[in-house]
């Protein structure tokens, strides 16, 4: 049986990441980028991993190494304990400069903290799920090197490996003390061979303590701070350092309903997603990461200016088409495994919103912002201006026809007050003032006008259908209603009575009733938020919150859904939004307070 | 010898190798990248190894043609073949000479016998070069080849 979702911890190095399961597999990894083909793909059975872990039953528990992305897995069986650190490694630019540091390192470090234990390691990468040809062999003193086209794979060891079929094997043992070290890299020009021993322990030190730096920039002291911070660390971890960009999460196809077809590439940045992340991250006080991605807009969004697109990669290209891998068996017969996403083609309009709403709060945060974003929102503008009563396929990106979506038409006023107030306050220069607040007061009147069942008394996700969606929870957090309203009271409660999946957990509309999805998880924040904003009480709020945060896993992540029926995680994991979620739920708690 | 012809057909021949080296990594021919080889010589700052590594790579290609032009003279005058069977012999040299024992002159690059250290990390290209690909010999010859053939075919 595949180890459920919930038992995976990640690891990561701002390019990659890998899924480390609690029985110490590492189960995928793509290098060198978070959408590149898998070296390792056991987790949606398409070929490749990593075991490492004792040969006998054993208890384990799991843990971030400090605030860090360094994972630290203890093994205690009958004889000994063992405690495995899985790391991709990170040095500062001023370690680059001073000495040969590999771009993409993985290590693995087991070291025997009592007794004496025997482990087994099994180390079987299959590049691009197993598609590629590989040339394996064994060099004295090189190590293991997989030659995979113009990739090098090379594992290191000061334990005996032996070869055979594409594998490396071992079994050994471990007194109190000793300690074994795995070091895996990958290269397409002349490999850097990181040593082992005291060097492979300072480059574990360096990656902590680098990670740890981190996270002592964030400046927030309030509520559920360790659960904000391992959330920031996952969000960091998923931001592309080389550009700036967001992934939505390091994995594809992992399943919304278990064994079934709901499977999805999430290994791109989605612009909604990005700059919703952008934006908690600068509350948070990590203005570099904000600058980036507004770097990488303007970068990413030229070819197709003004308008943007749905979901780029990670250097602001057009994902690759999307399409099936057969070999891959998908985790938990959950097929098609699926590389590339096809809602890049989409319109959805809220994405305007998102970005507009994100280079605002920067803009307001360092005090200006460059001609070149100025003319970018203006042209940002203009479009919303000329496109906002089109139908959309929204935030759920539905692959059905467009309809005109509540939360599309809130983000579309989002983008026009958010451009009018940065054109009062003298941000951005050249915009047509009045003609934003017109077309924002339209906007308004029709959200009010369609948008509302006044005989449920309920915001509906759809102008005209009055199917429920949680989505509307967020007209409050963009400043479109105080959620102390009567409207949104009555939305709140027809949506807890109708999308309830549980103690804590929404769906997040209609059709995950009709689909069999999980509960969303994102939308149990949105509530959060919409309670200590005055749509509730601080304690309904923080009681939701704990009841939320709950389901996350061992070591604090969150993926996208939750099984309601088990409290498993379900979809591509772990989730950049769903952190975000509760990043931006404690500090709506804070300011409750 | 004219001077002028060498500094403009010397030039030329370099940075066509350079090219058909660097090219024959991008198709994923070979590993190997010289300039990223020789800058790590002197600096191992990744990123600046690999600017500093193709200026020598230039400056090199421009001296080791001077070789070439004093083979074409001995030889008779210079034509595309000539040149040609010069960088064959170049790149044998090359492959079966040069490449194993860098990791004598290189400091930062591994021995084949002892493995990686602390400042020894970088991969040793082996004999042949194979070390960076099984099909590196084929790319270094083609690239050597080209490099005499433009020479021996434009130098006068």
């Amino acid at each position: 049986m595949d180890p459920r979702i919930h038992d995976h911890a990640i690891i990561g190095n701002t390019r990659s990441a890998a899924l480390v399961a609690r029985d110490g597999t590492l189960d995928w990894l793509c290098w060198p980028r978070f959408d590149s083909p898998p070296v390792f793909a056991g987790v949606v059975n398409g070929g490749g991993e990593w075991r490492l872990a004792p040969s006998g039953p054993a208890q384990v528990t799991r843990r971030y190494v400090d605030h860090s992305n360094v994972l630290e897995t203890t093994f205690v069986s009958a004889s000994g304990c063992a405690v495995l650190l899985d790391l991709m490694t990170v040095a500062g630019e001023d370690t680059k400069r001073r000495e040969l540091v590999p771009d993409d390192e993985l290590v693995r470090h087991v070291r025997c903290e009592a007794g004496e234990v025997e482990l087994d390691v099994v180390v079987a990468p299959r590049p691009d799920f197993g598609r590629a040809r590989v040339r394996c062999r064994q060099h004295p003193h090189l190590g293991i090197r997989w030659e995979a086209g113009r990739e090098l794979f090379a594992l290191r060891s000061d334990v005996p490996l032996a070869l055979g079929d594409g594998e490396a094997r071992a079994r050994f043992r471990l007194r109190a003390g000793e300690s074994a070290t795995f070091s895996f890299t990958r290269d397409d020009g002349p490999a850097l061979l990181a040593p082992l021993g005291e060097a492979a322990r300072l480059r574990i030190a360096r990656t902590v303590a680098w990670w740890q730096a981190w996270a002592d920039r964030a400046t927030y002291t309030g509520p559920y701070r360790e659960q904000v911070i391992r959330s920031a660390l996952t969000v960091k971890l998923m931001a592309f350092a080389p550009s700036g960009a967001i992934v939505a999460a390091p994995t594809t196809s992992l399943p919304e309903k278990p064994g079934g077809e709901l499977n999805w590439d999430y290994r791109y940045c989605w612009l909604r997603d990005a700059a919703f992340t952008t934006r908690a991250l600068l509350r948070l006080g990590y203005e570099d990461e904000a600058i980036a991605f507004t770097s990488w807009l303007l970068h990413a969004t030229r070819l197709t200016h003004p308008e943007i697109r749905i979901l780029y990669d990670v250097y602001g290209r057009m994902p690759a088409r999307e399409h099936e891998i057969a070999s891959a068996a998908g985790y938990r017969g959950a097929r098609p495994v699926r590389i590339g996403n096809a809602a890049a083609a989409q319109l959805q309009l809220d994405c305007y919103g998102e970005v507009i709403d994100a280079v605002a709060h920067l803009a307001h945060v360092v005090g200006g912002l460059s001609h070149e974003t100025q003319r970018l929102l203006r042209d940002l503008g203009d479009y919303v201006c000329g496109h906002w009563r089109l139908p959309d396929q929204g935030i759920w990106e539905p692959r059905g026809a467009p309809e005109h979506r509540t939360h599309s038409r809130l983000l579309c006023w989002v983008a026009l007050d958010r451009l009018h107030e940065l054109g009062r306050s003298g941000l951005v220069a050249g915009l047509d003032l009045d003609r934003l607040a017109q077309e924002a007061s339209w906007i308004r009147g029709d959200i009010e006008d369609h948008g509302y069942d006044a005989a449920r008394g309920c915001y509906t996700g759809s102008f005209g259908n009055p199917d429920l969606d949680a989505s509307v929870l967020l007209l409050p957090w963009y400043g479109f209603h105080p959620a102390s309203t009567p409207r949104m009271r009555s939305t709140f409660e027809r949506i807890r009575e109708r999308l309830a999946a549980g103690p804590g957990l929404f769906y997040r509309y209609d059709d995950s009733l009709r689909s069999g999805e999980g509960a969303f998880w994102i939308c149990s924040f949105w509530a959060v938020e919409l309670l200590a904003r005055g749509g509730g009480t601080p304690d309904e709020a923080r009681a939701l919150m704990d009841a939320a945060r709950g389901y996350a896993n061992d070591v604090g992540l969150m993926a996208e859904e939750i099984d309601p029926a088990t409290g498993d995680a379900l979809g591509n994991f772990p989730q950049a939004y769903t952190h975000v979620g509760l990043i931006n739920a404690a500090l709506s708690l804070e300011e409750a307070r | 010898m004219s001077w002028s012809s060498w500094l403009v057909w010397g030039f030329a021949a370099t940075v066509i190798l350079t090219s058909l080296l660097a090219g024959s990594q991008g198709l994923g021919m070979t590993r190997m990248n010289l300039p990223y080889m020789l800058g790590t010589m002197f600096t191992p700052d990744r990123d600046r190894a690999k600017a500093l590594g193709v200026l020598l790579h230039v400056v090199n290609g421009w001296l080791f043609s001077l070789v070439y032009v004093a083979a074409f003279i001995q030889w008779g005058g210079p034509t595309w073949w000539k040149g040609a069977a010069v960088g064959l012999v170049h790149a044998v040299f090359v492959l079966t000479a040069a490449l194993p024992v860098l990791p004598g002159f290189h400091p930062r690059m591994a021995s084949e016998s002892r493995g990686p250290t602390v400042v020894r990390q970088l991969e040793p290209p082996g004999f042949l070069g194979l070390h960076y690909g099984i099909q590196t010999p084929i790319s270094i010859v083609i690239a050597h080849v080209a490099f005499g053939a433009v020479l021996g075919g434009f130098y006068r």
